[in-house]
Formats: C-alpha cells, sequence, structure tokens
C-alpha cells in the first residue's frame, strides 16, 4: 500500500481506535515507520481489537428475499383463529407495503410448529435439522427494520446504510482487524440460489474504506478468484520465473526511485501467487472426508441447473447442495484465518404472485437445501472448537407479513400461498461467538406483528457484532466526507444487547 | 496536571468555579509555545480541533446544543457567563473551556466521557496558545475570500511559492526529471497515454522551453485529452450505464459522457460548463447540447424494483443533487444536514431543505422510462423510423380494405345471427365490464384468472347455438391485441336459463372454431380450455351448439359463464355473444382467407419492427422543470424521513455562503450563478485543488471532499489560493491552469526520492521531489494496450463491453448480458467500458475506480494481489502482451535488440547497461520450456490469441509473449514517475 494512503487509513484507524496518542506523537511514530520499515505496509495485518474479543471472526447467512418468520420460528396460533378473515385495521392504518393493496386477509401459518431441545424453543417442521442443534442458538424473534424493498433493506442490514457507497460490515471488520491468513482474501463472499443478491456487489463493496478491504467473491466453477487462473500453456514453473524476473527488476527500480510503493508490490505479486494454490486449495472440498460432506449434505464438484437459468425459482430442487458447499466452505475458510465469510442464498422471496415463489411450494424447497447444512455447519464448528470464536448470523433483510399478499390473487390457490414484505418484527438467528445459546430473545404480539419485549434494531444488531468482535461500535470509525462515518451510522441509537450476551 | 479536589458534592455552579482557581494555580508555571514558533491561526489551527470535539453539543445544531453555549460564534464564546467566560482572550488560565478540557473529575471534564472524544495534549495546547496570543477569531480558513499573493522576483509563481514553503525546512526544488521521464509523464498526465519512445528521443534531442511548452500545448489540443480528464469529471458525476438498484437495468446516457469529453476538448470555462450542466435547460433558448449537459443530474439512480415507493426514490435522487453539487463544488459536506443541523459546517436543518427546494422541481419521478428523456436520433435512424411507420399505415390500409370486402361477402351468413340484449355483467375477480351495442369489454384490473359472468335476453323463439366472438382492441402501440395478456384461453363454458321455477343448466355439444380446438371449454376440465395463444392478434370465433335446442314462448334469461383459469391474465378482452335459429349443422365459424391472415402476420411483424427500433432508440434521460402549476412545496423532513414532513421551507441557499447574486433566478440558474459567483471562495479552491492532486498523487488539501471544518488544513494556504484565483481570473479555463502547473519546475522535478528527502517530507506534501504514483485504472488498461499497438483510437458512442470473465452478471433480472466484444471494441479506451452499478467491470474496481453510485471525490489508491492477478492473467493483458510480443519480434532481430525494445516501449527512457538481461534470460528459459512442451506454446498462443509472426518458431513467439507480460507488470511501467 501506498505510504500516503497506509497512513491516511492508519491516522484514521488510530485517531478512532481512541488509542489516545497525542497528534504529534503519533504523526513522527507514523513518520519512523514509514522511513524506516517500508515494507511493512500490509493493510490486511492482523490489528489487535479494540478490548477483548469474544468472537474472532463471522460467518453470516443472508437469505436474501427473505423467510418467512411465520413459518420457520415465530409460532401464532391465533392466526389460524383468524385464518382468511380481513386484517385488523391496526394493522393498516399508516402502514406502508410493497404490494398489499386494500383490506389483506389474515393467512395462517402454512407448517407445523413443535418444541424443541431443552430450551423448548418453538421450530416449524421444514427445518427438522436445526430444530436438533436449537440448543446452541439464540433466535431473535424481534428483529425490526425501516426498508421494505429488497435493496435498500439488504444494503441496511449488511453496510449501515439504504443507499449506495457506504463499506460493508465484513469491509468494516477487515479493516478493523485485518486478516489472519495473508495468504487468503480477509472477507470472502459465497452465493447460492442462482442469482446475486438484490443489493448486488455494493453488499460486499469497500465504499469509502480503501478498496483493498472489498469482499472477495469466491466462486465455485470457474476461476475461484477472478484471474486466478495462469493462461493456457502458461505453467507454474513459468510464472515463478516471470515473477523471479519481475521482482529482480523491480528491487532495482526500488533502489533507484527509493519509492517503498514499489517493495510492496513486489510483495503483492507474491502474494498473489501464493494465492494461485492456496485459494484453489481451500476451495476444493472434494478432500473432505465423506462422513463431513454427509454432515452437510455437500456434494463436490455439483453444478445446479438453476444456476444462472434466467428464472432458477421454478428449477429449485430440494437436495441441491449448492448452499451445503458454501457451509462447508465456510468453515474450512475461516478455519484458515479468514475473518468473514459472507453466505448470500438467493431465492427466499415468498410473494406467491408467480409461480416459484410461494411459502406452500418454494419455502418448503429452499428449507430442504439449508436446513442440514446449517445444523452441520453447527455441529461441525463445534467438533472442531471453533464455535465459541465464530459468530454465526442467520436472517433476510425483512420479515413477511401476517397477511397473505393480494395484489395478484385474493383466493388461496395452490401453489400461490404469499406474503409480503414486513418490517416491524422478523426472526434472525445467532450461534457461537460470545452468544448465549439455546436462548428465546423477544416477543412478539399474538399475531407477529409488532414486538412486545425486546425490540432489536438493524443498529442494535450492528452494535452487537463489532462488539462481540471486540469493536467499540461507537469508536470505531473512519474519518470521511467531515465525518467519523461508523457501520451503526451518526446516532447513537444502536445499543448492544446486552441480553445476548454469553 | 490539575490536583485532584473532591468536589461532586458541591453544585455544579460552585464545582466550576473551584476548577476554574485549581487550573489558575496549576498553570501559571506553564510557559506558552516553542519560542520563535509561528502564531497559531485560529481558522486552521484552532477551529478543527473545537469542531470535532465540542461542536457536537456547542455548535450551530440548536436542537442537540447543551448549556446554551455554542463554542462556533466569537462573540458567545467570549461572552461573560454567571462564573466566568469560555474564553478569555490572553487569559488561558481564566478560559473556562481551557479549564473542563482538563479536568479530573469524570462529572466535569469536556468533552464528557460519553462523547466517545478525547482531546490530545497538544491540541490541548495550541488552544492554550491560541488564548494566550489574544484568541483572534477568524472564519474558518475555507469561506475566508481567496487572497492572490503578489510574487515577487524572477521564479514562476507556483515555483516561488513551493520553494518558500521548501526554504522552511531547509530544502529546494529538486532537479529536472530526465527529458524522456519528463515526456512520459506529461503525456500520461494530459492525455492518458504514453508517447512512444521516437517522439520522446525528439523531445530529448531539443529540450528547450519552448520545445516543452509546444508539446504542451499539443497534448491539451490533442482529443484524447478530454477522453482523459473526463473520467475525473465522470467520477464527480456518478456517470454509469445502468440505473442502480436490485434490477440495474441499462439506461442509455452516454450522450452525456460524450458531451462531456466535448466539452473539456474545447475548454469550455467553468462556469459555462457548471451552468450548462445544472441549469441547460433554464437557459434562454436552449440548444440540443444545453440540454444534453443536464442528464448531469440524471446520473442518479433510479429504483426498478418491485413494490417501490416512486416518490421515495424520487426524493432519495432529489438529495443525491443537493449533496453531489455541495460536494463537488464546494468540497462541503451537506449530508448530515438532511437530518438535523450540521453540527461542524454552518448549515442548519432548514436551509438544508431551502437549498433542496431549488432542486425539487424537476419533473423527473423515479420511472421506469427514466422520463423524461430526449430522443437523439441520426438523420438514418429518423429516415429509418418514418419507414416504419409508413409501412404500418399502408399495411393497415390495406387489410381494413380487405376485411370489409370479407365482411360484405359474409353478410347473408351473418344474417344467421342474433345479438340479443346483454342485462348484467359480473366478473368475479374485480375486472370492470362494460356493454356497448351488445359487445361487452373488460377494463380497469387484470387479474391473472377471472370468470365473466354474462346475463343475456333471449327473445322468444329457438336458439339452436351460442356463438362467441373474442374481438380485437387497439393497444396504444397501436397493435391490436384479442387478451388482456398474451390472447386468452377459455377454460371452460357453461350457461343456465334463468326461468320462474329456478335456474336450469344447458348443455353444449359440438364446439368448433376458426382457429385451435374449442371443445376443451367444454368437457368439463377446468385445465383445458380453447387457447389461441399462438395468434393473439387477430379475432376468433367458437360455436357451441345447445344439445337440445331452445325453445322459448316469450323471452327468456340466459346467464353464460366464462371461466378462464390459465393465469397470466389470459382473459378476454373484447367479445360478443349471439345466438342462432339456424339448424346447428348449418353454423359454420367464419374462417379468414389466407390472405387475410397474410396480411395480418404483416402488420404484426410491421409493429414488431417499430417496437425494436423503439427499444433500441437513445433515450437520454435530462431535467427538465416543473411548470408553474405544477410546482412542488418543499417541507423540511423530520430526521431526514420524507414521509414525517415539518413546516414549509422557502428556497435559498445557506446564508454563511452569500446570498444568490443579484438578478439570479430562484431555481437551479441561480444556484449555478452562486456557485461560480467571483465572490464565492470554495469553487475555484476546490477546483484548482482537485486538478492539483490528479497532477501531485494528494491534493493541497487532501481532503479533497471536505473542505469544511473537519477537513485537513491546506498544506500550502498561499498556493492554494494563486492557484485558484488565477483559474478564476483567467476565464475559468482548465487547460490554462493545467499549462501553467506543468510548465512549473515543481511539477518538472524527478521523482526519484532519498532517505533524507522521506524524512523531512515523508508524504511529498510540500512537493520536494516529483510523485511517483500508480496510475489510475483507465490508465493501467490504455497504457498496456496502447503499447501493445491494440488501443482503438475511435471516439464515443454507446459503451462497449471488453472480456470479462463468464456469468457475473448474474444479478436478480439480467434484462441485458455481456457478450464479449470483438474487433476494434475489443480494444477501446477505458473510459468507454460499459459500467454496470452491481456488477462494475472487475478490473477497473480491483484499481479502485467506482461503480458510479455515489459521487466520488478522489480514488483512494491501494496495492493488492488481486491487481496482480489482473495484470498477470485477465485475457486483455494476455492479448496487450501477445500484441508487444509481436512488436518486439517485428521490430528488431534478435534476442537483445528485442527484449530492448519491448522494454523501451513500456518505459520510454533509454535502458540502462545490461537492464533488458533478466528479460532476455527469461524469454530463454521459457522458449526452452515451450519446445519441451510444444502443445503448452500452442495453447498460449490460442488463449493470447496470437497470430504467429513470420519467421520465427511457435515455442520461441510464446516465449516472447511471457517476457511481454513481464514487462507490462513492471511497477515502473504501472507508475507514472
Amino acid at each position: 500500500m501506498n505510504d500516503q494512503i497506509l497512513s491516511i487509513t492508519r491516522r484514521h484507524f488510530f485517531k478512532s481506535s481512541g488509542l489516545g496518542l497525542g497528534a504529534l506523537a503519533l504523526q513522527s511514530l507514523l513518520q519512523r515507520e514509514a522511513v524506516a520499515k517500508p515494507q511493512s505496509n500490509n493493510p490486511l495485518a492482523p490489528k489487535a481489537p479494540m478490548f477483548a474479543p469474544k468472537a474472532k471472526r463471522v460467518i453470516y447467512l443472508h437469505m436474501p428475499g427473505s423467510p418467512s418468520q411465520l413459518e420457520l420460528f415465530d409460532y401464532k396460533p391465533e392466526l389460524q383463529k383468524l385464518h382468511m378473515k380481513d386484517a385488523p385495521p391496526s394493522f393498516l392504518e399508516g402502514k406502508r407495503f410493497a404490494f398489499i393493496k386494500g383490506v389483506p386477509k389474515i393467512l395462517a401459518g402454512q407448517f407445523k410448529f413443535k418444541q424443541h431441545g431443552q430450551s423448548g424453543q418453538w421450530v416449524s417442521e421444514l427445518l427438522p435439522h436445526f430444530a436438533k442443534v436449537v440448543d446452541k442458538t439464540c433466535i431473535i424473534r424481534t428483529v425490526h427494520t425501516d426498508q421494505f424493498n429488497h435493496a435498500p433493506a439488504q444494503l441496511y442490514v449488511q453496510t449501515g446504510s439504504p443507499r449506495l457507497g457506504n463499506p460493508a460490515m465484513g469491509s468494516w471488520v477487515t479493516y478493523g482487524l485485518g486478516s489472519e491468513n495473508q495468504n487468503l482474501p480477509g472477507f470472502v463472499v459465497l452465493l447460492s440460489g442462482g442469482k446475486t443478491p438484490d443489493g448486488g456487489k455494493s453488499l460486499w463493496g469497500s465504499g469509502f474504506l480503501p478498496s483493498v478491504y472489498q469482499g472477495v467473491q469466491c466462486r465455485t466453477t470457474g476461476d475461484p478468484v477472478l484471474y486466478l487462473s495462469n493462461p493456457a500453456g502458461l505453467d507454474r514453473n513459468l510464472r515463478r520465473r516471470t515473477l523471479d524476473t519481475l521482482a529482480k527488476m523491480n528491487q532495482a527500480e526500488f533502489e533507484r526511485s527509493g519509492d517503498s510503493e514499489t517493495l510492496t508490490r513486489i510483495a503483492q505479486y507474491e502474494l498473489a501467487y501464493r494465492m494461485q494454490t492456496s485459494v484453489p486449495e481451500v476451495m476444493d472440498i472434494s478432500k473432505e472426508p465423506q462422513h463431513i460432506l454427509d454432515l452437510y449434505g455437500a456434494k463436490p464438484g455439483f453444478v445446479a441447473q438453476s444456476d444462472s437459468a434466467d428464472d432458477p425459482r421454478v428449477l429449485y430442487k430440494g437436495d441441491d447442495p449448492t448452499f451445503a458447499n458454501n457451509c462447508l466452505l465456510a468453515r474450512r475458510l475461516v478455519e484458515n484465518g479468514v475473518r468473514f465469510v459472507q453466505l448470500y442464498d438467493w431465492g427466499w422471496d415468498h410473494h406467491g404472485s408467480s409461480l416459484g415463489e410461494s411459502i406452500d411450494e418454494t419455502l418448503p424447497i429452499k428449507c430442504q437445501q439449508i436446513d442440514q447444512a446449517i445444523a452441520g455447519l453447527l455441529i461441525d464448528l463445534e467438533q472442531r472448537g471453533l464455535l465459541d470464536e465464530t459468530l454465526v448470523v442467520w436472517g433476510g433483510e425483512f420479515g413477511r407479513t401476517p397477511m397473505m399478499q393480494n395484489n395478484v390473487r385474493t383466493e388461496l390457490r395452490k401453489g400461490y400461498v404469499g406474503r409480503d414484505h414486513h418490517t416491524n418484527a422478523y426472526t434472525m438467528w445467532t450461534a457461537g461467538g460470545g452468544v448465549k445459546a439455546g436462548l428465546a430473545y423477544g416477543q412478539t404480539d399474538e399475531f407477529g406483528y409488532f414486538p412486545t419485549e425486546h425490540p432489536v434494531s438493524i443498529r442494535d444488531l450492528q452494535a452487537t457484532i463489532q462488539h462481540l468482535l471486540g469493536l467499540d461500535p461507537y469508536r470505531f470509525s473512519y474519518a470521511y466526507q467531515g465525518l467519523n462515518n461508523r457501520l451503526i451510522g451518526p446516532t447513537e441509537e444502536g445499543k448492544v444487547l446486552k441480553g445476548i450476551l454469553a | 496536571m490539575v490536583p485532584t479536589i473532591p468536589t461532586s458534592s458541591l453544585p455544579l455552579r460552585r464545582r466550576i468555579a473551584k476548577l476554574v482557581l485549581a487550573f489558575a494555580a496549576a498553570t501559571t508555571f506553564v510557559s506558552f509555545g516553542a519560542s520563535g514558533a509561528e502564531p497559531v491561526r485560529f481558522g486552521s489551527d484552532v477551529l478543527p480541533i473545537l469542531a470535532a470535539n465540542c461542536f457536537a453539543c456547542h455548535g450551530p445544531d440548536e436542537k442537540n446544543r447543551k448549556a446554551n453555549l455554542r463554542l462556533d460564534v466569537e462573540s458567545e464564546a467570549k461572552a461573560k457567563r454567571r462564573i466566568g467566560s469560555p474564553v478569555v482572550p490572553g487569559e488561558p488560565d481564566k478560559s473556562l473551556i481551557l479549564a473542563r478540557m482538563t479536568s479530573n473529575d469524570p462529572d466535569m471534564v469536556m468533552p464528557p466521557p460519553s462523547a466517545h472524544k478525547q482531546i490530545s495534549a497538544a491540541q490541548i495546547e495550541t488552544i492554550r496558545r491560541w488564548i494566550a496570543e489574544g484568541a483572534k477569531w477568524e472564519r474558518h480558513w475555507s469561506f475566508e475570500p481567496v487572497v492572490k499573493p503578489v510574487i515577487a522576483g524572477k521564479l514562476q509563481p507556483i515555483d516561488a511559492l513551493v520553494s518558500a514553503a521548501l526554504a522552511k525546512r531547509n530544502l529546494a526544488l529538486r532537479a529536472k526529471a530526465s527529458p524522456q521521464t519528463l515526456v512520459r509523464r506529461l503525456w500520461l498526465d494530459l492525455i492518458g497515454l504514453p508517447p512512444t519512445p521516437e517522439i520522446a528521443d525528439k523531445f530529448a534531442a531539443d529540450a528547450s522551453p519552448a520545445a516543452y511548452e509546444r508539446m504542451v500545448d499539443e497534448l491539451l489540443a490533442r482529443p484524447q485529452f478530454g477522453e482523459h480528464w473526463a473520467r475525473t469529471w465522470l467520477d464527480l458525476a456518478r456517470y454509469a450505464d445502468t440505473k442502480g438498484y436490485e434490477k440495474d437495468l441499462g439506461r442509455t446516457i452516454w450522450p452525456f459522457r460524450d458531451w462531456v469529453v466535448n466539452a473539456l476538448n474545447a475548454d469550455m470555462p467553468l462556469d459555462q460548463f457548471t451552468t450548462e450542466q445544472l441549469a441547460g435547460d433554464l437557459l434562454p433558448n436552449p440548444t440540443q447540447q444545453q440540454i444534453i449537459a443536464t442528464a448531469f443530474h440524471r446520473n442518479t439512480m433510479t429504483n426498478d424494483e418491485g413494490g417501490t415507493d416512486n416518490e421515495e426514490f424520487r426524493v432519495a435522487a432529489v438529495k443525491d443533487r443537493v449533496d453531489t453539487t455541495m460536494q463537488v463544488w464546494m468540497g462541503l459536506t451537506m449530508g448530515c444536514a438532511k437530518c438535523h443541523t450540521h453540527k461542524y459546517d454552518p448549515i442548519s436543518h432548514a436551509e438544508y431543505y431551502g437549498f433542496y427546494a431549488l432542486f425539487n422541481q424537476t419533473e423527473d419521478a423515479d420511472l421506469y422510462t427514466d422520463a423524461p428523456t430526449l430522443e437523439l436520433l441520426t438523420p438514418k435512424e429518423q429516415e429509418q423510423r418514418q419507414r416504419l411507420q409508413t409501412n404500418i399505415e399502408a399495411v393497415s390500409k390495406a387489410l381494413t380494405a380487405m376485411e370489409e370486402a370479407a365482411d360484405k361477402a359474409y353478410e347473408t351468413e351473418e344474417r344467421k345471427w342474433r345479438l340479443p340484449a346483454v342485462t348484467e355483467t359480473l366478473s368475479k375477480d374485480g375486472a370492470t365490464l362494460t356493454t356497448k351495442d351488445g359487445t361487452i369489454t373488460a377494463s380497469g384490473k387484470a387479474p391473472p384468472e377471472d370468470n365473466y359472468i354474462v346475463t343475456l335476453e333471449l327473445s322468444a323463439g329457438t336458439h339452436t347455438a351460442l356463438r362467441l366472438e373474442a374481438l380485437t382492441e387497439k393497444q396504444t402501440s397501436g397493435e391490436l391485441a384479442v387478451g388482456r395478456g398474451n390472447g386468452f384461453v377459455l377454460s371452460e363454458l357453461s350457461a343456465e336459463l334463468l326461468e320462474t321455477s329456478g335456474a336450469r343448466s344447458l348443455r353444449f355439444v359440438n364446439a368448433r372454431a376458426d382457429f385451435a380446438e374449442a371443445k376443451a371449454a367444454i368437457d368439463g376440465d377446468e385445465k383445458t380450455g380453447w387457447s389461441v395463444s399462438s395468434r393473439p392478434q387477430e379475432k376468433h370465433e367458437a360455436i357451441f351448439d345447445f344439445a337440445e335446442p331452445l325453445t322459448l314462448h316469450a323471452a327468456a334469461k340466459l346467464r353464460v359463464v366464462l371461466s378462464q383459469q390459465a393465469g397470466d391474465t389470459k382473459t378476454l378482452r373484447r367479445f360478443r355473444l349471439m345466438t342462432s335459429s339456424a339448424a346447428a349443422d348449418s353454423l359454420q365459424p367464419r374462417h379468414p382467407m389466407p390472405e387475410l391472415r397474410k396480411l395480418r402476420d404483416e402488420l404484426t411483424a410491421a409493429f414488431k419492427a417499430q417496437k425494436d427500433f423503439n427499444d433500441n432508440v437513445v433515450r437520454l434521460p435530462l431535467m427538465r422543470e416543473l411548470a408553474n402549476d405544477k410546482q412542488r412545496q418543499t417541507k423540511i423532513h423530520i430526521r431526514g424521513n420524507f414521509l414525517e414532513q415539518g413546516e414549509a421551507v422557502a428556497p435559498g441557499v445557506p446564508a454563511a455562503f452569500g446570498k444568490l447574486p443579484a438578478g439570479a433566478p430562484l431555481n437551479r440558474l441561480g444556484v449555478a450563478q452562486w456557485l461560480v459567483n467571483k465572490e464565492n471562495p470554495l469553487t475555484p479552491r476546490v477546483w484548482a485543488n482537485r486538478v492539483w492532486a490528479r497532477l501531485f498523487g494528494v491534493g493541497i488539501v487532501e481532503t479533497e471532499e471536505d473542505f469544511g471544518a473537519q477537513g485537513s488544513a491546506p498544506t500550502n494556504a498561499e498556493l492554494l489560493d494563486w492557484l485558484a484565483a488565477e483559474y478564476r481570473d483567467n476565464g475559468w479555463s482548465l487547460k490554462k491552469l493545467l499549462k501553467i502547473i506543468v510548465m512549473s519546475e515543481t511539477y518538472k522535478q524527478v521523482s526519484d526520492t532519498t532517505i533524507a528527502l522521506r524524512e523531512s517530507d515523508p508524504r511529498n506534501v510540500l512537493q520536494s521531489r516529483g510523485t511517483r504514483f500508480r496510475l489510475s485504472a483507465e490508465a493501467v488498461r490504455d497504457q498496456a494496450l496502447s503499447v501493445s499497438g491494440l488501443l482503438s483510437s475511435k471516439m464515443g458512442g454507446p459503451p462497449v463491453m471488453p472480456p470479462q470473465p463468464a456469468g457475473l452478471w448474474r444479478t436478480t433480472y439480467n434484462a441485458k448480458t455481456w457478450i464479449d466484444a470483438e474487433g476494434e471494441d475489443r480494444f477501446r479506451r477505458g473510459l468507454y467500458t460499459y459500467l454496470k452499478r452491481t456488477t462494475p467491470y472487475p478490473t477497473m474496481t480491483t484499481f479502485d475506480g467506482g461503480s458510479g453510485e455515489v459521487c466520488q471525490i478522489r480514488r483512494i489508491r491501494t496495492n493488492t494481489p488481486l491487481q496482480a492477478l489482473v495484470t498477470l492473467n485477465d485475457p486483455v493483458y494476455l492479448e496487450a502482451s501477445a500484441g508487444l510480443a509481436r512488436r518486439m519480434v517485428t521490430e528488431a532481430t534478435d534476442s537483445q535488440t528485442r527484449a530492448e525494445r519491448g522494454l523501451r516501449l513500456a518505459l520510454i527512457r533509454p535502458l540502462r547497461a545490461g537492464e533488458a538481461a533478466p528479460l532476455i534470460s527469461l524469454q530463454k528459459e521459457a522458449q526452452q520450456t515451450f519446445e519441451a512442451a510444444p502443445e503448452k506454446a500452442e495453447a498460449l498462443l490460442k488463449s493470447a490469441r496470437a497470430d504467429l509472426p513470420a519467421g520465427i518458431s511457435k515455442p520461441a513467439f510464446a516465449a516472447w509473449i511471457v517476457t511481454a507480460n513481464a514487462i507490462l507488470n513492471l511497477d515502473e511501467f504501472l507508475s507514472r514517475n
């Protein structure tokens, strides 16, 4: 990294992390470092957190489209009684919906619930594997947001702003903590479901942070990282020879010009060379023993039929292992020191207005795709002693209405049962990394419409994740455009959820 | 340190009084300031500290102000309060702010622990010195008028000002860079492309000031100048080729990009450049070019996601325009005033919306069409449009004539049918059915499935059959349609006769139609039906015989149910029901003549051609002011929420930055005039700083995006003001400003550095040497293509798609696919690469290019392994390597000269002895590798798309490609030095 830029980012970091160094002392420190150790300019070197962390890394499982909490986690028998009756005015007054028009009908939960584990949490029949590991998780039923369209709501969860241009949570975290493995990217993104999430690559963009902190999308087909492979015909030995030649000539250039940036470039080319083997290695799940593959339901080398289809949803199959493969990859990545692994599994937007997006037919398929994989991930992390220090987060960008969506069809029709976007209360869960296990946090009213106890805002969630990682959400900031920008935004609304901390 | 006094039991006022006493006692022995140091300046030294630490509670924001104290206003900061004054000029030990800042009492210390802020000892010392020196108040430095320094002596003004700053550190300007290095620097800086070694050598042979100046003039006059400098402007303009957000569909806004290139090439003065882009539409009799310029503020995003509130995203776009305008011209962040009064800069919540009101009067409203737009047709396209229209009219006319003739010929047959009165209609799923002259038309809501229930009054007599005629209706496009969606499907037809004794179900037999099988509509199965979907543009009819003819003694009501359950709004649009008394077997559906069908098909094709044409027309989004009677009233958005509106505000500019110039209108045109008004100190400073930063890597004000209280102070304030005044007073000419900078000795310095220099000016902010930095994303690409001889010089037009890895565009809704360009468009300048906001071209973002989502003031330069992977392995660079290899092989004769040729083409400067040796041995070894494995040579040539030059073996040429690839990855090649 350019040393002038390095010192910009460092100064921001020191300033924001409140280490209490005098500005003058700091300036001279930076100058000394820049002069004395030009080759140590690695912006991804591990950095100490601001205080002792509970979690060292994050696996964030985002379900773009937003699964229905009323079919999965938030059991509301009361809805059964009001099934297909008009929604009361209190549900509608002053509310904005994406698609619901007029007075919609109440829709009962479409699947059965049972209590599971020692904690006795209610879990849907659609998640039988998850039900078995429910005691490892903390289910939060009262998350609320203020964005009810996908792209802005996803951006809000992941970047702290519904508009574009802010750094992703993973970028913040790698900026704050660096990465523990210099041969792999610090912030990795894996996709399934056949599509990029609605918010696009901005969801893992670095915003105003230096682009070195942007998420690197690792792909399971083609080069796992773009341009990772040498061109056909150019083998690894020849690449090594090229790099040796480059290093020799660049070293001579450094000796003449004295620009430490040149040394950094030599180091980055060497890192690229190491990544050429380390990334495919970590991305290769075929070497995992069969019982581990079975634990997740993973199938190495599988390419889904729905992958990159124009509309993949109608092609979804319950035994599609793409998400399971990604969960296994996530474990391999964190095991190898990657700081933040972000999974997006597209296809959870169950409006019921067209084929392949219904609560009654599509949701069960999507649940089959993720259920065993998620349970496998938690079990595997635990058996490797990784769960304690790995924070796992699961959820969508909002929830779904207790009312049936009515803008296309007003009557129930098989394969077309749907719910609209709901912002007031929805379910997310976390596990590992300093979070209380077996906890049900927050209560919603009898219809699952509003929180009645412990409402949790997106800002609270972001503050809590940062806190668990040893980053003070209020002081961890980056000065840009005259503001000390923070993931939790300019106000002090975001609160660390003390109640879920272990 | 201040001794701790147990004070917590005392009332606050007494505790503060005690604190001041203790503070005075403790500090009397402190000597102020380092001897001989320059006096502390309030505007640049003190204000930033107060802004960062105090203004959040004691600043402009009235709502959050604590203790009714503000420190951003001199009179208040120095006012006598009950127990003293915050600032007592000349008497630091009596100044309350210092007492509070240094207190050990957590209840007393400022800023309070809850603010998570900490003032350093050095900062407190600065404040102390400032008070001791008399606490002279100033406005924030950037808000003060630009004062052009008077330069004495023979030095060029820039050199004089830089030298003066350097002299204070016992430094001086360094020697000139070598002529060839200087030429390369100049080319890359001014046009973003490298020169050839021949051009550089020619200059080196006569490196006179006049020759240098000629080269500067020549470069500034090249069309590539505009292409290069447009990039800086397009980053600010958040230019992209798509609309952003979830769907991120394409838009044709590239004519705006071409406008920018042309304006820069024409050296359009900044005041005009500003006015045309912000308010070209409001100028008297605007030209088409002035209208095109207004697309600047239509680079905001449009959200086409289903279920979005257009007003929400219209408001977001207007706010983006407000924020971008302030950022780009004034260097101020206005964004925070959306929600509350700015905590650091003098912009109140109400003033934000006053300024917003000036932008809140345009027609655009987050519509799918991006309306309002301007169609831009070439003369050829205009002709084509006319031809398509004429064709439609001609075919329609012929069709009408043929249909009339056919109707006439069918009159006798048609007399067999009677049209009963329609007494009642009902759509079960909410469509509106209206009846006129016995024809029923569906309108309004278009449910995916529907049941139409129609009651007819049948006259007395015999009725043998029922005929359903599905009629067509003209759509807005002019095309005919028989269904509400694509055609219709009649799932089931049923009828009952309403008799006094009750309803009697009737059975139908023997269904027949002009097209497809109608009997599926009477088979009792809702899943099958009479479907005409493959011919949805013409009318159809079906006849259903009553199983037993009806013989009515008196008129009776017949209720017909038309069930349409196929979904996708495959429902009838317009239809008629008739009965006949003729013998059922004499009734046949009317089959259109083959000629008629052919003509109908022709018309369909003609409409399709027109639609295809219209879909591909360039429609440039533009700004248009709402009519007077449609103007919006702007209210404050409480906490920035557009749904929570407060008091109405009058349009205007923030008071701290002067009024609109006399006679300026209260609209965007007035804003433009205000921004470029000579009284405005910010616009020229911000722009001059921006230009400087592009040439020197860092601005004189490093925070190019923030000239407010929180931004960094200028490293050479006099230099900045000299440049700003020069720019403003010399006709706002970018080319003149650039010329004066690149003609300076400061610019021409050698960029090599020494340990001593790095110690005294580590970040080269004083210009103690020339600057060396990695090229921009576009320049990295353009340079590689240029030295390899592949670069296309084609200018302007639609964006292009150079190779990118397959499968990147997997966005939620693919409306357009990435197809790797072939031919010239594969090798266009980076400026022309298609920029999709949610999936930008990967190599551009890897090299710090933006996504065009928000205004990007500067790109923070990074150095990453992913960049190495791009220039090593991206097919673009591999093809460039092959191009360079070809030049090496064809322009020189042996290993030595070939390696040297390649290196010189890349680095331009003369080579040092033995410099090419590592390349020669790389080539040699690579050739041995390829000779041992010829299939690898074959594979490399193929992946590099290389044609084998004459007289060289495949392994040898493949080895030259590897060598060229190394050259294109040299640090010196990727850098401008």
